[in-house]
């Protein structure tokens, strides 16, 4: 039996993912297709947002409903330090990441007094007053938002308003950041979490408080998240409060749903399909949410482990 | 100097009072067994010592400290281990894995986010030690979802043996199991004795008057005979409350 932290079969399966992102620049040229890139682009900062949102969900068991707040906080970042005269994509990631921390660790020690549907409805409450703070913002267009003047700056280059540049940029975040929540995963903290998840009441049984974990967790999930924020307001080159509003928060549980709770690699997967589904269907018609509905519902009913899920079974079947 | 010192405790919910005035003591190495009719307070009393259930008033000590306003898992890294009476594992982690977990609670920092835990050798050896006292050796590698239900029961022993603890808190350790495997229960907990001070709550009372150093006998909420199995035995008090008939113990 594999212990309950085993992934290295789901490792495999991201390469094939990340291989086939790295190719994606390719296509678009041969394609001479430029929306393919800033497609791909928003792909990945998702894909981001959903891996660190699957972090606390499928692992601690926490869903946070206001999980797009730091893709805001990302977002916001770039555009307030921009008008600062900071550009380095550096400093607006530890910007952004800075300012998540201090709202992760206060809401999460709020929340995480709670738990259930109790939770989820605190972190939306919470999700929503930083929501209206930024509709509020009008320095920054308060409701409409604000334009770039600018992407952010790569070591004093300008080398990010090349679309294929920004996109690479955006994988090596994605990789590096998928590293690091696999290793945490992992560790010792990966396996208190994990405990937390499964039985808190044992937890602390052996002398583990659940709450330091949980917080600590909740708040490493939401510098995450924003820094798929800082890539958004890249790509798009705009920011505005609908980077946060409780629809974005709820198409990120969805997408953690869809590639498989407990599952980096399928949260990946989950935002890679959800935003690819999106864009197809919203071709076909526009009730296309309805069909998206009807997709999650079997999904959800015929496999319930996400797509990953019926992968690892599609393959296990000869067993 | 008495490892586990319980002075006084009360606890009332609304006008029922489910410990009145509970004190009691247990030495370095001595097995202390609690036994009651159903609906004693016997659960509740072990609520109180691990930290679970807080009391109106009175006092619990470990090695002189006062612990009573402690939470339960500072309990627990101080010394006080519990096991459940309803089996509480971590099912879908392996048997391995919910012992190492237990021995990592003590053995340094959890605050680690980089180094595979998987692979820390000094942590699944004391594991498997745990395991090898407990009986689930052979057991290591399988998910703990997969045991019968007297396997549960040493795993919940293995748990608690691998937090270190001073004083163990066995909660029905035998509860569900019967015949052979009971026995070979007991057996293990034999080996056990003089190791730990035990404080030991039971249904089965052979099994108590087989390793109780000290038996005190707990009706409504109240203690009214504490002494070793051959007082408690022939206690008229005790006989009339709790023994009744059973001329076989």
């Amino acid at each position: 039996m594999k212990g309950i932290q085993h992934i290295s079969a789901r490792i495999w399966l991201s390469l094939l993912i990340f291989a086939g992102f790295a190719t994606l620049p390719l296509i678009a040229m041969a394609t001479d297709d430029p929306f393919l890139l800033l497609i791909g682009t928003r792909i990945l900062a998702y894909a981001i947002a959903a891996m660190a949102l699957d972090l606390i969900l499928g692992y601690g068991a926490m869903v946070s409903f206001g999980h797009a707040a730091y893709l805001g906080f990302g977002a916001y970042a770039v555009a307030i330090l921009n008008s600062y005269g900071v550009t380095d994509l550096g400093l607006h990631i530890l910007g952004a990441v800075a300012l998540s921390a201090i709202f992760a660790l206060l809401t999460g020690a709020i929340s995480l007094r709670t738990s259930g549907v109790y939770f989820i409805m605190i972190t939306l409450a919470f999700g929503q007053m930083a929501y209206f703070f930024f509709v509020s913002l009008s320095a920054y267009g308060g409701d409409d938002g604000t334009p770039l003047q600018a992407r952010s700056t790569l070591f004093g280059s300008d080398a990010l308003e090349n679309d294929r540049v920004m996109f690479y940029t955006a994988l090596a975040l994605l990789i590096i950041l998928f590293a690091g929540a696999t290793r945490i995963v992992g560790s010792r903290f990966g396996r208190v979490l994990i405990g937390t998840r499964e039985n808190p009441v044992r937890m602390e049984a052996i002398g583990l408080a659940p709450f330091r974990y949980q917080l600590t967790a909740f708040v490493i999930s939401g510098c995450m998240t924003s820094v798929a924020g800082v890539i958004l307001a890249n790509q798009a080159e705009f920011v505005s409060p609908a980077f946060m509003s409780w629809h974005r928060s709820g198409e990120l549980i969805v997408m953690v749903v869809l590639g498989g709770i407990g599952n980096l690699t399928g949260a990946i997967g989950g935002a890679v399909v959800a935003l690819l589904l999106e864009d197809w269907l919203a071709v076909l018609t526009e009730h296309w949410r309805l069909l998206f509905g009807v997709f999650l519902i079997l999904m959800v009913l015929y496999s319930p482990h996400g797509i990953t899920g019926a992968l690892e079974r599609f393959k296990g079947g000869r067993k | 100097m008495s490892l586990l010192s319980v002075r006084n405790l009360c606890k009332s919910y609304g006008a029922l009072e489910v410990t009145r005035n509970v004190s009691l003591d247990v030495e370095p190495g001595e097995l202390h067994a609690i036994i009651g009719p159903n609906g004693a307070g016997k659960t509740t009393l072990i609520g109180q010592l691990s930290g679970k259930i807080a009391p109106d008033s009175g006092s619990v000590s470990l090695a002189g400290r006062d612990v009573t306003h402690r939470s339960m898992s500072d309990r627990v890294r101080l010394g006080l281990a519990r096991s459940f009476q309803i089996t509480s594992i971590l099912p879908r982690f392996t048997v391995l894995e919910n012992v190492a977990l237990a021995v990592q609670a003590r053995s340094g920092s959890s605050f680690r986010f980089f180094a595979p835990v998987a692979g820390e050798r000094a942590l699944n050896d004391a594991a498997m030690n745990a395991l090898v006292e407990a009986g689930l050796d052979d057991r290591a590698s399988l998910r703990a979802s997969a045991l019968s239900h007297g396997e549960h029961r040493r795993l919940e022993l293995a748990i608690a043996l691998a937090t270190n603890p001073k004083v163990l808190l066995l909660d029905e350790p035998l509860a569900g199991t019967g015949g052979e495997e009971a026995e070979a229960f007991v057996q293990r907990l034999r080996a056990l004795k003089g190791r730990y001070a035990t404080v030991l709550i039971e249904h089965d009372m052979e099994a108590v008057f087989a390793l109780a150093d000290r038996i005190s006998v707990l009706v409504y909420g109240e203690i009214i005979a504490s002494g070793t199995p051959d007082m408690i035995r022939n206690d008229p008090k005790v006989r009339a409350a709790y023994l009744g008939d059973e001329e076989a113990v």
